[in-house]
């Protein structure tokens, strides 16, 4: 992992014009049905809102594939696609723009994101054919889809950053989307709250990125703290003799200027670490923080917004209850799309993890401890929807180990596979809950086969890729996920040097696989084989949230022969623009209480279930490894430039890897046969008693190991216990200060007014006073009487005389 | 001491000017006080002739006393007119009823 | 009653002590060996002893206004005070004074005044007043200016002549018409206006009834 590939020189960018569009179109189509969209579907009928939505979604769709196939007719050193559209900030050092750009992964992410995005837009018009509020579902998802796209066609942190929360958002918006549910509504909280902290960890690890570019930490002698010392700079001039030259925006002299110093541009980034002769990777490898080296931090941080994004260890919380959403918006969001934020974020950073075989080794083990520990919760789920959720939390751990152990193309494969498969397998639940009218539990299911066979179809071939058996491609992304693990060397675990890592993570692999492969047809045939048990009505109190009971009352009365739609029939392609018919069909609520026979989906909802399910076989002829055919897997060759990073693997002959994956397929066989052993047809009697024998896990591992619980102990309580005294602080502590201001202030003003009235006037009033007083006294010579005049006359005189005598 | 002198008359005329003066000050009745004036001028009048005929040359001793001695008179008539008018409004002569210009 | 005892008790005591003074000084006037004077030497001579009795009787008057109760005293007691002061005009050779004292004052200004008394007054409603600087006051006034008065005509050396007495009308006259016209004139214009003035205000009130 010390090696960057020498020849590597900066990335040559393609300026191309319409770039921006991809994005747009689905902008476009929020903006429209959220503000119009009402009033659209008032007046012309869900129609003319899903018109809007998928006609975007298309739009988007073949602009992407325009410039997919531009990037194929480059060179594969040249491939990259770049628009900026304008200066967003520029503040000291920092600067991003509002850009785009498109290399090899990130087109590979949009053109799953829009085509996958597309198909289940489609779905959603049958799924979602009764619901009153079709057009904020619609604009919902092109809001998702929109911000996503941001995501990976960024090309700096800022916007990707700007579609990280914006998925979030899109998510918590979809997830309760039925708000007037209390407990959907806070699944979509609780969803944006972890996934808040997610966020937390992440601005931090990319702040520390910001700063350690452009400057240098050193402890101090005297505290266990740092001093940053900016002009400590990064990155040098070539043959310059002092390499630490003053920080700031430099460029290297050379034929292909690369620029130097902090930056959060991906490009810039990536030159700058990627090519040795700047120095910068040296540079980064070298600095610490706190005592521990600084890309161990930055790589730790920045997965924390991937364990929140996509829900790993311990922030995956969230993903089992945003199942409250509807079913579409499980497929897209939390199988397909946004969960796979977090891998993608590994995979363009590949060269940061790199740099730090702590953060690469750190980020494989959570990978896989998640997958390993969300499989076993899947064991004993009931919901349908539970089981895929957990699944795909299984899933993303899988993603982190290819992407943890260096296997940063195998990561983003089985990413694609996961697209394919995981969104056919919730589509097809999709469909089953359809069928069964709002029916997610799966004891209520069973002998589905006989009445929906396209969906049971394509629910096997997605439970076939997912397991891992060959020609479909799950077995290819996640034997190569495997055996890359298995044979990673340069894996280090909280600083040390952990050869034993990979191995180690091989075999709980192995065991989570095996895992996978039983719980997944656990839920094959406990829903399609056997006999149908459900029909009871509504779904009623389980122990998972029911699909919404009050809105979109998907009903059909007991015989809708006419419903079985012939899923060879007509109408093909899933981008279909023209209407389906999946809304007229559904009527008024049917009685309750009398059985319900399931019946098929129709060909909106069952023709993207083909392609989905065709995607996920045909998904396999990207990754075939080369142990097959000696050639580099397709994939591994078209991202092979956005991924500059070379890990060191330990070589093994091509039989061992062809052993081991015939241990991988091992392990899907045992964890089939037993699904089929205990599950087909629902006639073993043996769950029920291991059930019963080991009532005490059961009953733990049924409830998540507690860990709902566990969180809202420790974190929520304290919380809303702080919310509280914070309130109670605020109401009787800061108001009362306030309320003390107010009435110092008063008692001021009353002393003023109070100085006012009796000093101030008082003393007006006591000049006034005195005067009048003493009129008043001495009116009192003027008695009107004479002999008073007389006397005063008399006394006044003599007064006179007696001073004359006297002073004479 | 017997025999008598200037300093006799001076001597009447003070005992006459000092109970004047009390008549004036002391008396309820203005026709008292009145008589009161008189008596003051009287004893004024006495002084100056004492002087006249004790001290002074020429007649302006006898001549000033006879003047006020007029004037007396003038003033007599008017004041008493005057107590006159004051009795017909207040149906009294007492010197404290006519206090109309107090405060 | 009591003040008809009074006054004459008054007047009674008054010209006692004089007489008593004046029989004893006659007795014991050889021993005094007095300065002549005009009046009859080395003796006390009958005008001195006139002058006695002139000055009580213009003393007692005095004393009377100032003091009696009833107000027809009052006036009577005037009547007497002028007279002695006309009296003693006589004996300072101001003889057509001593005629105008009594023919105007006493003649003029003393029925004037008893006119008023009578228009004026319940008779026998006089009291000395009793204000708030009473009669106490006035008393102390009066002793202080009185004393001051006395002690200032008795005192002080005046440069007196023995002058003879000698009629001064002819002088008077002369005087009047001569260098004291303008005052003369003056006065009886005075005593027109007096007179107008008089006549208006009493008749003022009359036409006001």
């Amino acid at each position: 992992m010390e090696h960057p590939l020498n020849e590597l020189g900066p990335i040559v960018v393609h300026q191309v014009s319409y770039l921006w569009l991809i994005p747009l179109f689905p902008a476009l189509g929020a903006l429209a049905n959220s503000l119009f969209g009402i009033r659209l579907q008032r007046a012309f009928g869900k129609r003319a809102v899903h018109l809007i939505a998928i006609a975007m979604m298309v739009l988007s769709f073949s602009v992407a594939v325009r410039a997919f196939l531009e990037l194929y007719a480059l060179a594969p050193a040249d491939r990259f696609l770049s628009q900026t559209l304008w200066r967003m900030l520029s503040a000291g050092q920092l600067s991003f723009d509002l850009g785009f750009a498109l290399d090899p992964l990130s087109m590979m992410m949009v053109l799953i994101i829009t085509f996958i995005g597309t198909l289940i837009h489609v779905f959603s018009i049958g799924y979602m054919a009764d619901e009153p509020s079709y057009w904020r579902f619609f604009a919902y998802l092109n809001l998702f889809v929109f911000a996503m796209l941001l995501l990976v066609m960024g090309d700096n942190f800022a916007v990707m950053f700007f579609g990280w929360e914006g998925v979030g958002l899109a998510s918590y918006l979809l997830i309760s989307f039925w708000y007037t549910d209390v407990e959907k509504a806070k699944a979509g909280m609780k969803a944006f709250v972890v996934n808040r902290f997610g966020d937390f960890g992440f601005v931090l690890g990319l702040f520390l990125l910001f700063w350690s570019l452009g400057g240098v930490w050193e402890p101090r002698a005297d505290v266990r703290s740092l001093n940053y010392h900016p002009e400590i700079g990064a990155g040098a001039v070539p043959g310059a003799a002092n390499p630490f030259l003053a920080v700031g925006p430099r460029t290297t002299e050379g034929e292909h200027p690369v620029k130097l110093g902090p930056t959060l541009n991906f490009r810039e980034l990536r030159d700058q670490v990627v090519i040795e002769s700047t120095g910068v990777a040296e540079h980064l490898k070298n600095q610490h923080v706190w005592g521990f080296a600084l890309m161990a931090v930055v790589g730790m941080l920045l997965f924390v917004g991937a364990m929140g994004k996509s829900a790993q260890l311990p922030l995956y919380v969230w993903l089992p209850d945003a199942m409250a959403g509807p079913t579409p918006v499980s497929a897209l969001i939390h199988a397909a799309t946004m969960v796979t934020a977090g891998v993608y974020m590994v995979a363009r950073l590949s060269y940061l993890y790199a740099l730090s075989p702590t953060a690469m080794g750190w980020v494989a083990a959570i990978g896989m401890l998640t997958a390993f520990f969300a499989a076993t919760i899947g064991f004993f789920q009931y919901d349908i929807k539970k089981v895929l959720a957990y699944s795909t939390v299984s899933q993303l751990g899988f993603m982190f180990v290819g992407v943890g152990v260096g296997a940063f193309w195998a990561g983003s494969y089985h990413l694609l596979t996961h697209a394919f498969f995981k969104a056919c397998l919730f589509l097809g639940s999709g469909s089953v809950i359809l069928g069964c009218h709002h029916e997610q539990d799966m004891r209520e299911m069973g002998g589905l086969k006989k009445h929906m066979p396209v969906t049971a179809w394509t629910y096997l071939i997605a439970c076939w890729a997912i397991a891992g058996f060959p020609w479909a491609s799950g077995f290819y992304s996640k034997d190569e996920i495997l055996w890359k693990a298995f044979t990673a060397r340069d894996l280090a675990f909280l600083g040390h040097t952990a050869p034993w890592l990979g191995p180690a993570i091989f075999v709980l692999g192995i065991v989570a696989a095996t895992g996978t492969s039983f719980y997944m047809f656990r839920s094959y045939y406990m829903t399609f084989t056997g006999k149908y048990r459900g029909g009871a009505g509504h779904a009623e109190e389980h122990d998972e949230d029911p699909h919404s009971a009050h809105a979109a009352p998907h009903h059909a009365t007991a015989a809708h022969p006419q419903d079985n739609i012939d899923p060879n029939g007509g109408h093909g392609a899933a981008h279909a623009k023209k209407d389906d018919h999946g809304h007229g069909v559904h009527g008024a609520d049917a009685g309750h209480g009398h059985r319900h026979t399931p019946h098929e989906s129709p060909l909106s909802i069952t023709a993207v279930l083909v392609v989905l399910a065709a995607g996920a076989v045909l998904a396999g002829l990207l990754g075939v490894p080369a142990a097959w055919t000696h050639h580099e897997p397709i994939l591994e060759r078209w991202l092979a430039p956005s991924l500059p990073v070379e890990t060191r693997f330990a070589e093994f002959p091509h039989s061992t890897e062809l052993l081991f994956q015939g241990i991988g397929v091992a392990a899907a066989v045992v964890g089939w046969f037993f699904a089929r052993l205990l599950f087909k047809d629902g006639r073993s009697a043996v769950p029920a008693e291991l059930k019963k024998r080991f009532f005490g896990i059961w009953t733990v591992v049924y409830n998540k190991y507690y860990v709902d619980e566990g969180y809202q102990a420790i974190i929520v309580r304290p919380s809303l216990f702080l919310a509280r005294f914070l309130f109670w602080f605020d109401q009787h502590v800061v108001d009362w200060l306030v309320n003390f201001a107010g009435w110092l202030g008063r008692l001021v003003a009353n002393i003023d007014g109070a100085i006012d009235t009796y000093v101030v006037d008082g003393a007006v009033n006591a000049v006034a006073g005195i005067t009048g007083e003493a009129g008043r006294a001495l009116r009192r010579i003027e008695t009107g009487r004479i002999t008073t005049y007389l006397y005063g006359l008399t006394f006044g005189s003599l007064l006179v005389l007696l001073l004359n005598f006297l002073f004479r | 001491m017997l025999h008598v002198t200037l300093s006799h008359f001076l001597g009447v005329g003070a005992i006459l000017f000092a109970l004047g003066l009390y008549t004036v000050l002391t008396r309820r009745n203005a026709v008292a006080v009145l008589m009161g004036v008189e008596l003051l001028l009287n004893a004024a009048n006495v002084n100056l002739v004492a002087f006249n005929h004790y001290v002074a040359t020429g007649i302006a001793g006898q001549t000033f006393a006879l003047f006020v001695i007029v004037l007396a008179a003038a003033e007599a008539a008017v004041g008493l007119a005057i107590v006159l008018s004051i009795f017909h409004t207040f149906k009294t002569i007492d010197v404290r009823a006519a206090d109309l210009m107090r405060e | 009653m009591r003040s008809h005892r009074k006054l004459l008790a008054w007047s009674v005591a008054s010209l006692a002590v004089l007489g008593a003074v004046a029989v004893a000084s006659a007795h014991l006037s050889p021993a005094l060996a007095a300065s002549p004077g005009p009046f009859a030497g080395g003796r006390l001579s009958l005008a001195d002893l006139v002058f006695w009795f002139l000055a009580a009787l213009a003393v007692a008057g005095a004393a009377g206004v100032a003091l009696s109760r009833n107000i027809l005293y009052t006036s009577l007691a005037l009547l007497f005070s002028l007279l002695g002061v006309g009296g003693l005009y006589v004996y300072l050779s101001a003889d057509f004074l001593a005629v105008a004292q009594v023919l105007i004052y006493i003649g003029g200004v003393l029925v004037l005044i008893l006119f008023a008394v009578m228009l004026t007054s319940r008779i026998g409603d006089v009291n000395i007043s009793n204000t708030s600087l009473g009669w106490a006051g006035g008393a102390i006034v009066t002793a202080v200016i009185g004393l001051l008065v006395v002690v200032v005509a008795v005192e002080v050396p005046w440069r007196a002549r023995d002058v003879p007495l000698a009629p001064t009308t002819a002088q008077l006259g002369n005087g009047l018409l001569q260098g004291w016209l303008l005052p003369f004139e003056l006065a009886s214009l005075i005593l027109l206006a007096t007179m107008i003035g008089a006549i208006v205000i009493a008749r003022k009130e009359l036409k006001a009834d």
